[in-house]
C-alpha cells in the first residue's frame, strides 16, 4: 500500500511540474507580455518603450531562469504581485478560495446525496417505470450546462415567481441569494453521478451473492441496505472525486452568472485583465485541486476495493 | 406596435420549419424501409428514448441545412426601433413577425437561433471526428503494445485531462495566441492524423496488392493535402476551402481538450479486445500490428465508440457554448448559441423571454444527443 501511494505521489509531482511548465510558457507568450506592458503603463507606448519596460522588469531574462524563480517562489509560498488587485496574490487568493469553499460545500452537500438517492432508486429495480423516469431526469440534467440551467432558473424563480434572487454576494449569504448558484451547480453534476451509481447498483443487484441473499429469504429492503449498497457505492466514490475538474469549470461559470466574487470570478478577472501572476496562481490552485482529488480517489479506491490492492 | 397572438405565433413557427418537418419524415420512412441494412441504427426505431433523441438531433441537423429557408431575417440585420421586444412583435415595414422577439440590438432572435445551429453543427461533429481519429491512432498502440509507449502516452493524456477546461480555454483561445503560430501548429498536427489514419488503413489492408494501394493512396494524398492546405494554412489553390483564424483556434483547442478522453476509452477497449480469440488467430496468421489494430480490434469496438461519439458531440457543444458564454474566440456579433446567451443574459430583468430561444436550443440539442446515445447503448447491449 505504501509503495502504491508513493508511486502515485511521484507521478503526481511529475504531472504538476510539467503542467506548471506548460502554464508558465503559455502565460508568458510574447503577445501577453506586450499587453501587460501596455496595461501597466500608458496604452500608446511604442514598441521600443515596451521592450525597455519588459527589460527593466526582468521579463527578458532567459525563460528557465524566470521559471525556476517562479517555482522557487511558489514552493516557499510567494506567488508574486497581482496587477489587477494591486496587492500581493497571497492577500487576494485565500479569501476568494474561502468564499468558493462555502459554495462548493453546499453544492456537494446537496448534489451528492440526491444523486446517490436517484442512482440507487433507479438501479435497484432496473427497467421499472421509476427507473425510466429517473434516468430521463438524469440525462436531462447532464444536457443542461450551468450557463443554461442557471439562466433558466433565474428566469423561473427570480423573474417570474420572484422567490429567489438572481444576484448573490459573498459578504451576505442568505437563503434567497445563495439557493440559485447552489442549485445550478448541483443540477448539472447530479445526473452524471446518478447514472454511474445506477450502473454500479444494477450490476451489483444481478450478482450471485445478492441472489443468495434473496433466496435466504431476506426482505428486499435488507438486501439493498445491508448487502448491495456497500459494494455499489465504491464506483460512485471515484466518480464524485473525479468530478472536480468539472466542478471547477462550473464554479467559474456560476460565479460569473450570479456575480459571486469567489475563486472562479477571480480567475476570470485575472484572465481578462492579463494579470499574469494571479492567473498562474489560480491555474496552479486548480491543478493542485484536480490532481489532489485524483490521488485521494486512487488511494481511496484501492483502500475500499481489496482486489485492486492485491494487483498493484 | 402589433403583436401576434399565441396561436399565430406558434402556428407561424411550426410553418416556418416546413422543410425540416418534410426532411425528418422522409428520413423516418427511408429508415423504416431500409432498417435491415442500417444495423444498430435500424434497431433505434424500436426504442422510444433512442428514437426521440434521433428526432431531436435530426431536427437541428436539418435546421442547420435549411437555415436560409427557415430564418425570417438575416442574423445580423438590426432594427433600431425594435430593440428588446417580446415574442410575436411584427416588423411593420416588411410585415414579417419576429417570432421570438428581438435582442438588445434589435436583431431577430428566431433567425439568430436558426442560424446559430450552423456553427454548432459544423464545428462540434467535425472536431469530435478529428479528436476520435487522434484518440484512435494513439490509443490503439498504447493499449495493444503497452509498455513504454503506453506509459508515456497515458501520462500525457492524464496531464491534459487534469487541466480544468476553462483554464485551458482562457490560455489557448485568446487574441494574443492568434498572433503566435501556436493555433496553426496545433491544427497542423491534429489534421495530420486523419491523413495518416487513412494511409495506414489502406497500407495495412492492401500491402500485398500494390495495384489497389497506390491509386487509393494517391487519391487520399491529393484530397487530404487539398483540405489540409485550405484549413490549416488558408492556402487552398482553388479557394474553396478556408477557415476563419478564430474558428481554427477554437477547433484546435476543442480537439486538444477532447482527444485525451477518446484516447483513454480506445486504450481500455483495446486492452480488453486484444485477449480475444480472433486477435490471437490474426497474430498466428502473421498479420502486421496495424492490420490487427485497425481491421480486427477497431471494428469490434465500434459499439461503445459510437455511443461515446454521441455523448462527446454533446459535450463539445457544451464546450463551444462555454466559449461563447465567456466571449472567447468568436466574433462579438456571431449568432452562435453560446455568444447569444452571453449577449442577452444582462436583460433578463427587463424581458425574461430574451434568453429562452438560445438556451433551450442548446439544451435540447445536447439532450437529443444524450438520448440517442442512451438508446444506442441499450440496443447494443441487446445483441
Amino acid at each position: 500500500m505504501l509503495r502504491f501511494v508513493l508511486k502515485r505521489l511521484f507521478v503526481m509531482l511529475l504531472t504538476m511540474l510539467s503542467l506548471s511548465l506548460i502554464l508558465f510558457s503559455l502565460v508568458n507568450l510574447e503577445p501577453n507580455l506586450r499587453k501587460l506592458a501596455l496595461e501597466q503603463n500608458n496604452n500608446r507606448m511604442g514598441q521600443e518603450a515596451v521592450n525597455s519596460w519588459l527589460e527593466k522588469n526582468g521579463f527578458r531574462r532567459p525563460f528557465f531562469v524566470r521559471y525556476g524563480e517562479w517555482v522557487a517562489g511558489a514552493i516557499t509560498g510567494d506567488l508574486g504581485y497581482s496587477s489587477r488587485f494591486r496587492k500581493p496574490v497571497n492577500e487576494v487568493l485565500p479569501k476568494r478560495l474561502g468564499y468558493t469553499g462555502i459554495l462548493a460545500f453546499w453544492v456537494l452537500l446537496t448534489m451528492v446525496p440526491s444523486a446517490l438517492l436517484i442512482g440507487i432508486l433507479s438501479g435497484m429495480r432496473e427497467g421499472s417505470a421509476l427507473d425510466r423516469n429517473l434516468s430521463i431526469f438524469s440525462i436531462t440534467t447532464t444536457a443542461t450546462p450551468e450557463y443554461v440551467s442557471g439562466i433558466l432558473f433565474t428566469v423561473i424563480f427570480a423573474s417570474w415567481l420572484g422567490w429567489l434572487k438572481g444576484v448573490s454576494s459573498v459578504k451576505d449569504i442568505t437563503f434567497e441569494n445563495f439557493t440559485l448558484p447552489v442549485m445550478t451547480m448541483s443540477f448539472y453534476g447530479m445526473g452524471y453521478i446518478a447514472r454511474m451509481t445506477r450502473a454500479s447498483m444494477s450490476e451489483v443487484m444481478t450478482s450471485q451473492y445478492i441472489r443468495t441473499a434473496h433466496l435466504k429469504g431476506l426482505s428486499f429492503r435488507t438486501v439493498v441496505f445491508k448487502h448491495a449498497l456497500r459494494n455499489a457505492l465504491i464506483a460512485p466514490f471515484t466518480v464524485i472525486l473525479l468530478q472536480f475538474p468539472w466542478l471547477l469549470t462550473g464554479v467559474v461559470i456560476v460565479e460569473k452568472i450570479f456575480n459571486y466574487k469567489g475563486f472562479g470570478w477571480t480567475l476570470v478577472e485575472a484572465a481578462e485583465n492579463n494579470d499574469i501572476n494571479l492567473l498562474l496562481a489560480c491555474s496552479l490552485v486548480s491543478v493542485v485541486v484536480v490532481i489532489g482529488t485524483q490521488l485521494i480517489s486512487d488511494v481511496g479506491y484501492a483502500y475500499l476495493n481489496p482486489r485492486i490492492r492485491m494487483e498493484s | 406596435m402589433e403583436f401576434l397572438n399565441v396561436w399565430e405565433l406558434w402556428g407561424g413557427v411550426i410553418l416556418r420549419f416546413w422543410p425540416v418537418w418534410a426532411a425528418i419524415l422522409l428520413t423516418y420512412f427511408l429508415m423504416r424501409k431500409y432498417r435491415q441494412r442500417l444495423g444498430i441504427f435500424g434497431n433505434l426505431l424500436d426504442s422510444a428514448v433512442g428514437l426521440s433523441g434521433l428526432m431531436i438531433v435530426l431536427f437541428w441537423l436539418f435546421t442547420a441545412l435549411f437555415a436560409d429557408v427557415v430564418a425570417t431575417f438575416e442574423p445580423l440585420e438590426q432594427f433600431y426601433r425594435y430593440r428588446r421586444k417580446p415574442p410575436g412583435v411584427v416588423e411593420l415595414e416588411s410585415m414579417v413577425p419576429m417570432f421570438f422577439g428581438s435582442d438588445n440590438l434589435g436583431r431577430d432572435l428566431f433567425s439568430r437561433m436558426v442560424h446559430g445551429s450552423r456553427f454548432v453543427l459544423l464545428i462540434a461533429p467535425s472536431a469530435t471526428l478529428v479528436a476520435f481519429i487522434v484518440g484512435i491512432m494513439l490509443g490503439l498502440p498504447a493499449g495493444y503494445k503497452g509498455g513504454r509507449t503506453d506509459s508515456i502516452l497515458s501520462f500525457v493524456a492524464n496531464m491534459i485531462l487534469s487541466f480544468p477546461v476553462i483554464v485551458l480555454f482562457y490560455l489557448l483561445v485568446t487574441p494574443g495566441i492568434r498572433e503566435t503560430a501556436l493555433p496553426n501548429v496545433m491544427a497542423g498536427v491534429f489534421f495530420m492524423f486523419p491523413i495518416i489514419f487513412a494511409l495506414t488503413v489502406l497500407r495495412s489492408r492492401f500491402s500485398e496488392r500494390p495495384e489497389l494501394l497506390i491509386p487509393w493512396s494517391v487519391a487520399v494524398l491529393i484530397l487530404g493535402g487539398w483540405l489540409y492546405s485550405g484549413i490549416v494554412f488558408n492556402a487552398d489553390p482553388l479557394g474553396w476551402i478556408s477557415m476563419d483564424p478564430n474558428e481554427l483556434n477554437i477547433f484546435a483547442a476543442v480537439v486538444f481538450a477532447s482527444s485525451p478522453g477518446v484516447f483513454r476509452i480506445v486504450r481500455g477497449l483495446t486492452m480488453d479486445i486484444k485477449t480475444r480469440d480472433y486477435v490471437a488467430a490474426a497474430q498466428t496468421r502473421g498479420e502486421t500490428y496495424w492490420y490487427i489494430m485497425l481491421w480486427e480490434i477497431l471494428p469490434n469496438s465500434r459499439g461503445p465508440l459510437i455511443v461515446d461519439a454521441c455523448l462527446r458531440i454533446g459535450y463539445t457543444t457544451i464546450l463551444l457554448g462555454t466559449l461563447g458564454f465567456f466571449g472567447l474566440g468568436l466574433a462579438p456579433e456571431s449568432p452562435d448559441w453560446g455568444s447569444m446567451i452571453n449577449q442577452t443574459r444582462g436583460f433578463i430583468r427587463l424581458i425574461p423571454t430574451i434568453v429562452l430561444p438560445q438556451t433551450i436550443a442548446l439544451a435540447s440539442f445536447v439532450l437529443g444527443l444524450n438520448l440517442l446515445a442512451d438508446g444506442l447503448r441499450e440496443e447494443s447491449l441487446k445483441d
